[in-house]
């Protein structure tokens, strides 16, 4: 099992409303040096997060102890950028389990899934409504819940359903990865590769 | 119903339909590096599970490599520990390493094609976003994160579900002045960045048609820039005069049974794009980036726009000219810089030093700028020095780097000093992509020379060129 199966999460949730947020921002370049999947999540945002004495920005959400929670929800286009899945290690070592936004990147949200942050698309007008509920109350819940692919504001019932494919959504479930599917079907990709032009 | 190009490459690879999920997808080739695989590594050995093909995977140190001495060990100890695991990994699992100093070594995406490695109709992937690349020779090329490489390494196969399909036709023919990158990064403001998310981009058009290789590669290159998971140009005589004769290309018989193959890969005349788009190239003037993503470039001789007449919300466009230190409506002609910095798998290949020099011959390097002029590999460098480009850059008082990605990411030592401006061909201007506090312009190799030998954003048509 590669990580913590995923059913229902009810948290609070982290604001970010900044659109683009590319996965440079996520984790800088600089802090990739590692050879082990281990401490990214000190470096999440670190440059959004940290002056560059390393005092912390006092205006960045992640140093405002108003808001927490296990859901990050960020502007359009998530995750844009570079491949890197650290973007992702970092975020699910800091402690998010999900990511909410009205778009994300396609590898972003590739990377996300292979190591069990789930990345919810909700539509912009819901967005904005999570945004509006979370800076009204901080201490508002959001119940993702995964098996019957939904996100509900707890606070005001409001709720709309997001799309996974039923592959991603079982693996998700259950914390398998990809790996092990494939690893299962290895003789048919040896067969397979015999019939190839190249 | 006819298929597109993307269609036949991504058939001919599907091993498998899951049900209400991916595709199975088999890997024809996979480049590695030094940062995204040691953990892939690790999971491989964490599993028991063993490189599949071992000879399907090529490696090569780029990311984190100094661009001097490359002679002399590897000062910092994180990045001569990522090389160190880079070379005990392939080693212990028979993977080609084209180490430092290698005379092969060089960036990920400019050795693949430089060696025949990449070719028509195959599907390529890389721990590296500009993966796309490859997609000029007609290659299905992209970027794949950690989980990915280590699901590659072992079963050479990875799940994809299959993208929507995308034509961006550009037609005419390019001004004198205007080079592949401005195409990119023209078709990428009219996009934006997330413009082309979840398609795959096919490139056709007179202007590609005309287009070399090198800059069929770079617009390919940026393809990820507006989303899209890559971008392609149907193979034709001027793809297959480059791939002829590499190391790696097919040979004899190889290659006629290859060329059966290629010959197939264009789109039939009744193939349905999901999307398609149309541009004049005549239109296209030398680009320049104002803001913190790809997306914001305008032509050099433009104004920065207002908040209204861009898709960014106010706030998120606001924090990004804050970053660069610019306000709306300005002219980015005449701006102070101080940084060059020529290289990266988008304009490192010989054909960029070689629009460098013909700007920069006859003239001088301005004082007040520090220029880096990193090949893409140790290849274009011997080309560099064999075509007599070396002796042209020198007079003018420019020096050249070693191979590596340098300063497009900073994660060595080629870092620009916060609050500082730079013209760069390299493919990203994000806060901090180029060094912490950084200020990045993307632009042509051509408007970079213009920058360097006046010291300030310059039109390069403006200049005569020797
Ligand atoms: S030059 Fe830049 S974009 Fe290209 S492979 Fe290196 S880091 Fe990635």
């Amino acid at each position: 099992m590669a990580y913590d199966s995923f059913n229902i999460l009810t948290s609070t949730a982290v604001p970010l409303p900044i659109e683009n947020v590319d996965t440079d921002q996520i984790i800088p370049a600089r802090f990739l040096k590692a050879t082990e999947r281990k401490g990214f999540g000190d470096n999440l945002f670190r440059d959004w997060r940290y002056n560059p004495d390393n005092t912390p920005k006092a205006d960045f959400v992640l140093n405002d102890p108003t808001y927490t929670g296990k859901i990050l929800v960020g502007g359009k286009n998530f995750g844009s950028g570079s491949s890197r899945e650290h973007a992702a290690w970092a975020i699910y070592d800091y402690g998010f389990r999900c990511v909410i936004s009205s778009f994300f990147a396609d590898i972003f949200r590739n990377n996300c899934l292979n190591i069990g942050v789930l990345p919810v698309q909700v539509s912009a007008a819901f967005l904005e409504k999570i945004f509006d509920a979370v800076y009204a109350d901080p201490t508002t819940e959001l119940e993702v819940n995964l098996p019957e692919q939904t996100v509900t504001i707890l606070s005001t019932g409001e709720k709309e359903s997001f799309n996974i494919t039923s592959y991603k959504k079982s693996n998700m479930m259950n914390g398998f990865d990809d790996i092990d599917y494939l690893l299962n079907i290895k003789s048919d990709i040896q067969e397979f590769a015999k019939t190839l032009p190249l | 119903m006819g298929k597109t190009l993307f269609d036949k490459v991504w058939d001919t690879h599907v091993v498998h339909r899951i049900e209400g999920g991916p595709d199975v997808l088999f890997i024809d080739r996979h480049l590695i590096h030094e940062v995204t695989s040691p953990v892939a590594f690790r999971g491989l050995k964490s599993r028991g599970a063993r490189v599949l093909y071992p000879e399907r995977t090529f490696a090569t140190a780029d990311h984190n490599t100094p661009t001097i001495n490359q002679d002399k060990p590897v000062a910092d100890p994180l990045s001569a520990n990522q090389l160190r695991a880079l070379e005990e990994n392939t080693a212990e699992y028979g993977i080609r390493h084209w180490g430092l100093g290698h005379h092969r070594n060089g960036i990920v995406h400019v050795i693949g094609p430089e060696n025949g490695i990449t070719q028509p109709g195959a599907t390529i992937v890389c721990g590296d976003s500009h993966t796309s690349t490859h997609g000029a020779f007609g290659a299905i090329a992209f970027g794949i994160g950690t989980s990915e490489v280590e699901m590659v390494l072992s079963t050479q196969c990875i799940l994809q579900p299959k993208p929507k399909k995308m034509r961006i036709t550009v037609n005419g023919t390019l001004s004198p002045g205007v080079l592949p990158k401005d195409v990119a990064l023209y078709i990428i403001s009219q996009l934006t960045t997330s413009g082309a998310t979840g398609y795959f981009v096919e490139y056709a058009g007179s202007v590609f048609e005309q287009m070399s290789m090198e800059g069929r590669m770079t617009v390919c290159n940026m393809s990820i820039e507006m989303g899209a998971r890559g971008g392609m140009v149907a193979p034709d005589q001027t793809t297959f005069d480059y791939i002829k004769g590499r190391e790696f290309s097919p040979k004899g018989e190889d290659w006629d049974k290859a060329m059966v193959y290629w010959e197939t890969l264009k789109s039939d005349d009744d193939a349905q794009f999901d999307k398609e788009l149309t541009f004049d190239g005549s239109k296209i003037e030398p680009m320049i980036t104002y803001g913190t993503n790809p997306g914001m470039g305008i032509g050099i001789t433009s104004d920065i726009p207002d908040a209204e007449h861009v898709e960014e919300a106010k706030a998120t466009f606001d924090k990004s000219l804050g970053y660069m230190g610019f306000n709306e409506g300005e002219t980015m002609v005449g701006k102070k810089i101080d940084y060059v910095f020529v290289g990266s798998c988008t304009n490192g290949r010989i054909e960029d030093f070689r629009a460098f020099a013909s700007l920069v011959k006859g003239k001088q390097k301005a004082d007040d700028v520090t220029v880096w002029l990193v090949p893409g590999s140790h290849v274009v460098e011997r080309q560099i020095r064999e075509e007599g480009i070396l002796d042209i850059l020198t007079e003018a008082g420019f020096t050249l780097r070693q191979p590596g990605c340098s300063a497009c990411l900073a994660m060595n030592d080629d870092k620009i000093p916060a609050g500082k401006y730079a013209v760069s061909t390299s493919n990203r201007n994000f806060e901090g992509r180029q060094g912490p506090g950084a200020r990045t312009l993307l632009a042509s190799p051509l408007v970079a020379a213009a920058a360097a030998v006046t010291g300030k954003v310059t039109d390069p048509r403006t200049l005569t060129q020797q």
